[in-house]
């Protein structure tokens, strides 16, 4: 049986995800004696002719140029996974999508005719099927070997969709919210980082997006609560998982908040 | 572990309640100890190979942990516990054990977050499946400052994991090996209610799983000493090794009234009068849609239980297919997963989720096990970043349900 040909694509992004894969130094090797790298300019110049059986694309959609790419990147991929928040919610780039991009072309390049950009970030699964989501920023290494094994063997990948506090309870944290006061989004996030920042006494940031049954609505109730004022509620909703359905509906809730907040003295 | 190990000691898991005991009042004589003399304890047990595990102060909490010092112990440390809200504070004096249910129960212990089930490895041949001798391998295990409901707890998941056709071999091996030494609970937390539940504060033998000591400590009218309730004949071997005598009358009586005080502070209540048949009456309770508004199905009321149970399979394999395996890992009912068959998940709604939880613990545990799957510790009420209290929904399932139940003529 030939090896399968893996291909990884770039699109708006900040490597991160890409580079997650090339710091799979003990993995690469059995990795590359199960696959044929066919197409990773980060990794090496070679090339290798489509079509691939699996390509990884990361980054998000932000030029016109990205809207044709990604659709040959499809027409030449048998399965295409995402990887990472730019490529399945849009990114921290997405919070263009808040603001005026004309606006802010014109105030921070000195030549902002050379910018050619959309107004708006959208992940690739707004422009082309998708058939499995990684999600995280960055994903998470042991998470993309899953993924990969998976995809060898043909089998689902196995991926919980469930809150971070179920793995921040298997690691044996101590909560944060609880015992600290610490804001945290654990509840309302996918698990995939092991915890990482409630490992460490820090609240989580939202980094792998919504679990499967997000109720933003009481855990900001729970934020305010924890000290957190309206403009800090939508901030928290609003980093590398804003333009996710969930998070932006729970931000904008907190949009029309703050200005009646502001408004109202 | 040392050779003379607890590897001759009888295995004690035991389905049918606890040992031979004084709870008749004719069993050994109480001993007493003090703190010198609990570090002399300590030492006997690692002696006897055993991995110590007792409370410390980490990250703001009293958790679990190996320890070889009476100094790990959170020496004059108490906590404040109420929905969603947990911190240590200074007491006034200097107790060893004086706080309440710590951020988790012995069940991480006993019943780790994850276990690998087996491995297996691709061969010429086809498949073999390395022999596993992984069972319990970590034990022995003596935990020290286990409380009374946590007692309970473990008396459930003996009956639920070793009970079954399939029994948790692992699980079996490391109670089989334990040394349990508990302890009087003397100032407990604002979400217990153990006396609601019927398992606590005072360790009572035949109640919940079988233990070796039980301290009670005592901090006036003397040195800072322990009254040694005896309930194994290992445990009093081991007090004969530290040449523990007996209590005086006097710190039997104190002993006695420090658990009685505890008993008049539970910071929770539960009326489980009919409890089971009023939640399955309310299946359709509004009581469910509000606080489906509040819980986050983040499953940390599960985690923390010390009963709850569930687990999945994941099955893996590493990237060149030739390595698989099987581990056991902690699910929740919380989890949209959990109630995936064929075709989507049959409790999709954060309310149905709940209803499971509470119904199951409060409920059809009872028809399942023959007893109550809440032991009354309240950390699904503390641990709760939502603050969602499980006394206050029966509390209000009860208020919801009486008006129909006075319309049908089934109460006064
Ligand atoms: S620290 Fe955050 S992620 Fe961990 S249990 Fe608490 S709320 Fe959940
Ligand atoms: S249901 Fe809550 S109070 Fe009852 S045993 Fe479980 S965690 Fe403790
Ligand atoms: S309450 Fe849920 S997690 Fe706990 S034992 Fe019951 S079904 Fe399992
Ligand atoms: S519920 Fe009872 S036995 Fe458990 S910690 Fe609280 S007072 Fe102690
Ligand atoms: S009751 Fe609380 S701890 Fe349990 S799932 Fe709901 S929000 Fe999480």
């Amino acid at each position: 049986m030939a090896k399968p040909k893996l291909a990884v694509w770039k699109f708006a992004s900040c490597d991160g995800c890409q580079l997650t894969l090339l710091n799979c130094e003990d993995e690469l090797l059995p990795l590359a004696g199960q696959v044929e790298i066919a197409y990773f300019p980060e990794a090496t110049r070679a090339v290798v002719e489509g079509p691939y059986d699996v390509s990884l694309v990361e980054g998000s959609i932000t030029t016109a140029d990205d809207l044709e790419r990604i659709q040959q990147v499809r027409a030449a991929s048998r399965r295409l996974i995402t990887i990472g928040a730019c490529a399945t919610a849009g990114g921290i780039q997405a919070l263009r999508n808040f603001a005026d991009v004309e606006e802010f072309r014109s105030v921070v390049y000195a030549h902002p005719e050379y910018v050619e950009t959309l107004d708006r970030s959208t992940p690739i699964a707004a422009h082309v099927p998708v058939d499995f989501e990684l999600r995280g920023c960055p994903i998470d290494k042991h998470q993309l070997l899953e993924v990969l094994a998976a995809e060898i063997q043909g089998r689902a990948p196995r991926i919980s969709s469930h809150s971070v506090c179920f793995e921040c309870k298997r690691r044996g944290n101590v909560c944060v919210t609880v015992a600290h006061g610490t804001p945290c989004l654990g509840p309302v996030t996918q698990a995939g980082c092991g915890a990482l920042c409630p490992s460490y006494d820090r609240g989580c940031y939202g980094c792998f997006g919504p679990q499967n049954t997000p109720n933003t609505a009481s855990l900001t109730t729970r934020l305010r609560v924890h000290g957190m004022d309206e403009g800090q509620v939508l901030r928290v909703f609003r980093t590398f998982n804003a333009a996710s359905e969930v998070f932006l509906r729970a931000s904008e809730r907190h949009e029309t908040a703050r200005t009646s907040e502001e408004v109202t003295p | 572990m040392s050779s003379d190990a607890v590897g001759d000691e009888t295995p004690r898991v035991t389905h049918t309640g606890g040992m031979a005991g004084k709870s008749d009042g004719q069993g050994p004589a109480d001993r007493i100890i003090d703190v010198p003399g609990l570090q002399a304890l300590v030492d006997r047990l690692i002696a006897r190979g055993y991995t110590v595990i007792g409370p410390t102060v980490q990250s703001g909490a009293i958790v679990n942990a190996a320890i070889t010092s009476v100094e790990e112990l959170p020496q004059g440390w108490g906590d404040d516990q109420d929905a969603g809200h947990y911190r240590l504070r200074r007491r006034d004096d200097e107790a060893l054990f004086g706080y309440a249910s710590g951020a988790q129960s012995a069940k991480p212990v006993f019943f780790p977050t994850e276990e690998v089930l087996w491995r297996g490895r691709r061969t010429q041949e086809g498949f073999t499946v390395e022999p596993d001798d992984s069972a319990g391998r970590d034990a022995p295990y003596a935990l020290l400052g286990v409380r009374s409901c946590d007692l309970s707890a473990i008396g459930i998941h003996d009956v639920v994991l070793t009970g079954r056709v399939h029994g948790d071999v692992a699980y079996a091996a490391r109670r089989a090996a334990a040394f349990v030494v508990a302890v009087t609970c003397s100032d407990p937390g604002g979400t217990c209610f153990c006396v609601s539940m019927g398992t606590g504060p005072r360790p009572e033998q035949g109640r919940g799983a079988p233990y070796d000591l039980s301290l009670t400590e005592l901090l006036n009218g003397g040195p800072h000493r322990f009254v040694v309730e005896v309930a194994s004949e290992r445990g009093a071997d081991v007090l004969d090794e530290i040449g523990a005598g007996p209590a005086p009358a006097e710190d039997v009586v104190a002993g006695d009234a420090v658990a009685e005080e505890a008993d008049a502070r539970m910071g929770r209540h539960v009326d489980t009068d009919g409890l089971k048949e009023l939640l399955y009456a309310a299946a359709d309770s509004p009581v469910w849609d509000d606080v489906a508004t509040r819980c986050l199905a983040c499953g940390n009321c599960t985690a923390v239980c010390p009963t709850c149970f569930c687990t999945s399979v994941e099955d893996v394999t590493d990237l060149t297919g030739d390595l698989a395996g099987r581990t056991r890992v902690w699910d929740s009912c919380f989890d949209a997963d959990y109630s995936w068959i064929h075709g989507g998940t049959v409790r999709a709604t954060t309310k149905a989720r709940y209803r499971q939880w509470m119904t199951h613990k409060l409920g059809s545990w009872i028809d399942q096990f023959g007893m109550s799957g809440c032991v009354g510790c309240g950390r699904c009420v503390t641990w709760c970043p939502a603050a969602i209290d499980i006394t206050a929904e029966a509390a209000a399932l009860r208020a919801a349900a009486e008006p129909d139940e006075r319309d049908a003529g089934t109460l006064p």
